[in-house]
């Protein structure tokens, strides 16, 4: 862990009426940093990336929050307006003479360059998913925050995706927090892996670099967090 | 469905040397892969013509056999002879372009207030805390009640006569306008937010451009209230356009100058929502529906 924390959460407490409650979170990233936030479905995970993003203002609570002010957000859906093409999806809010330049160079890196002048209900799910990561990059964040980003995609979208995020998380130098219940996709993409359950981190596990390492590694990892989560029952390869 | 089961490398192979598929699909004409199940099948050129073309045909068969009175209604023919001559000493059109004239500046101004007051009370709450209320209140008196008051204020002259089709006009366009600048979706607030658009380029980028749709609803509901109130400005004491006309054959009788008149608005009323529909696809062309 760097010294210095790009984001940096403590004893945050976060309800709402209906649902979603976090019972004191402390939680640092460091610059760079791809982190995996797991949890099962109601643990608050995505109340605890929502409160980062600042976009919880329905929620009432206290705790601290430190978090860098350029920073972007993927969600689940691609939220693209559909009113505007994808290049004006892509350059919306942006300053400066070069934002159409910078917008068509962010669909470059999601291979989407060739569709600037589409309308979204032109595009399919993924396509749709990737200029929303166009959208978020071409602000060159230091953090993203992805909430379940591939979660409304098929298999094979999602793979494709999974391995783009990463190329592009890296090649921007930014920090990246993904939101996900699936343990596969944690343990593939992230550097580290924090669990939470009940609104509250339960594990935080340093993964072995990406490689052979992680390779070797990898099943064990997958059962001990599955049995973190709860999950029981016979899963090939279990045995940490 | 067949081309799609099979093997994909073979049909990349297939495409660029422009080899037919199948020998029955290169027979065929070029059409649609598929049809909606739960469309409304394809459009028809012309097709929403049929309505009125049916009742015209109805209309020549009773004259015909002689079931109508021409005192009660004069035949089609009657009427398109004495639309001819109306057209030919220039009464009907001179009368038509005032009607029109008259019919356009109420609709502009209306149109005008209709957009200003629901971008006021739509885009700020004190807005709408001042604006909304009163044009409920408003709505809920007709047009025609307010009649009375703005004779006795602008007295019988033409202001009286914009003036209450501007009205009529103001309604529905601020009605319609002002939901759809409410109905703003929470997913892009949020996403403006992340994107930390300010308040201009939040409105100017995702507010109004969301609200189109609904102000180009408000603008058909609009023009037909403009030919609506028309009708009846034209029937208070005046001196010409459309309903002077009506109302001077009414006073000799003449069942097929008023008939002319009553198609005249018919097809003005007509044309003007074909325009404003016209306008609307291609000013809305990002959006998919059902009759499309």
């Amino acid at each position: 862990m760097n010294a210095v924390p790009l984001v940096r959460v403590r004893r945050l407490v976060r309800a709402f009426t209906r649902r979603g409650v976090l019972n004191g979170v402390d939680l640092d990233v460091g610059p760079g940093e791809f982190v995996a936030l797991l949890g099962r479905s109601g643990s608050g995970k995505s109340t605890l990336l929502r409160a980062i993003a600042e976009l919880d203002f329905e929620a009432v609570g206290s705790g601290e929050i430190v978090a860098p002010s350029n920073l972007a957000v993927v969600f689940q859906d691609a939220r693209l307006l559909p009113w505007k093409q994808v290049l004006d999806n892509v350059t919306l809010g942006l300053r400066g003479p070069d934002a159409r330049e910078r917008g068509l160079a962010a669909l470059d890196e999601v291979e989407l360059r060739d569709r600037a002048r589409s309308w979204p209900y032109e595009l399919s799910g993924g396509e749709q998913q990737r200029v929303a990561l166009a959208r978020a990059l071409v602000r060159e964040p230091v953090l993203l925050l992805a909430d379940e980003p591939f979660g409304a995609l098929d298999a094979l979208t999602r793979l494709r995706m999974q391995s783009l995020v990463r190329r592009l998380a890296e090649r921007h130098q930014a920090a990246l927090l993904l939101v996900t219940h699936d343990v596969e996709e944690a343990i593939e993409l992230a550097d580290r892996v924090v669990l939470l359950e009940d609104g509250r981190l339960t594990a935080d596990l340093k993964l072995p670099p990406r490689g052979p390492a992680r390779a070797v590694a990898f099943q064990g990892l997958r059962s001990q967090l599955l049995s973190l989560l709860g999950v029981s029952g016979d899963f090939v390869g279990a045995g940490a | 469905m067949n081309a799609m089961t099979g093997d994909i490398a073979e049909i990349a192979e297939a495409l660029p040397g422009d080899e037919p598929l199948a020998p029955m699909r290169s027979q065929a004409p070029p059409r649609r892969a598929s049809r909606r199940r739960l469309g409304l099948g394809e459009p028809i050129p012309f097709g929403p013509l049929l309505g009125p073309a049916l009742l015209v045909l109805y209309w020549c068969v009773l004259s015909y056999v002689g079931w109508l009175d021409p005192r009660i209604l004069p035949a089609p023919w009657t009427a398109l002879a004495t639309a001819e001559s109306l057209i030919a000493d220039g009464r009907l059109p001179a009368n038509l372009a005032v009607s029109a004239m008259r019919a356009g500046e109420g609709f502009m101004f209306g149109v005008a207030a209709g957009v200003v007051v629901a971008l006021i009370s739509g885009l700020s709450r004190l807005g709408g805390y001042v604006f909304d209320s009163l044009v409920q209140m408003k709505r809920a008196i007709p047009t025609l009640a307010l009649v009375p008051l703005v004779i006795l204020w602008l007295g019988i002259g033409e202001p009286m006569k914009v003036t209450i089709i501007a009205l009529s006009v103001f309604i529905p366009v601020y009605l319609q306008t002002h939901a759809a600048l409410c109905a703003t979706e929470l997913r892009h607030l949020e996403l403006a937010e992340t994107l930390r658009l300010s308040r201009w380029r939040f409105v100017r980028d995702v507010v109004l451009p969301g609200a189109l749709p609904g102000f180009m609803l408000g603008l058909r509901f609009a023009v037909m209230a403009a030919w609506l109130a028309l009708v009846v400005v034209e029937q208070l004491n005046a001196t010409s356009g459309i309903g002077y006309m009506i109302d001077l054959a009414r006073t000799y009788a003449q069942t097929d100058v008023i008939v002319v008149g009553l198609v005249v608005y018919a097809l003005l009323g007509l044309s003007s929502d074909a325009l404003v529909r016209f306008i609307d696809a291609r000013v809305v062309v990002w959006r998919r529906t059902l009759a499309q």
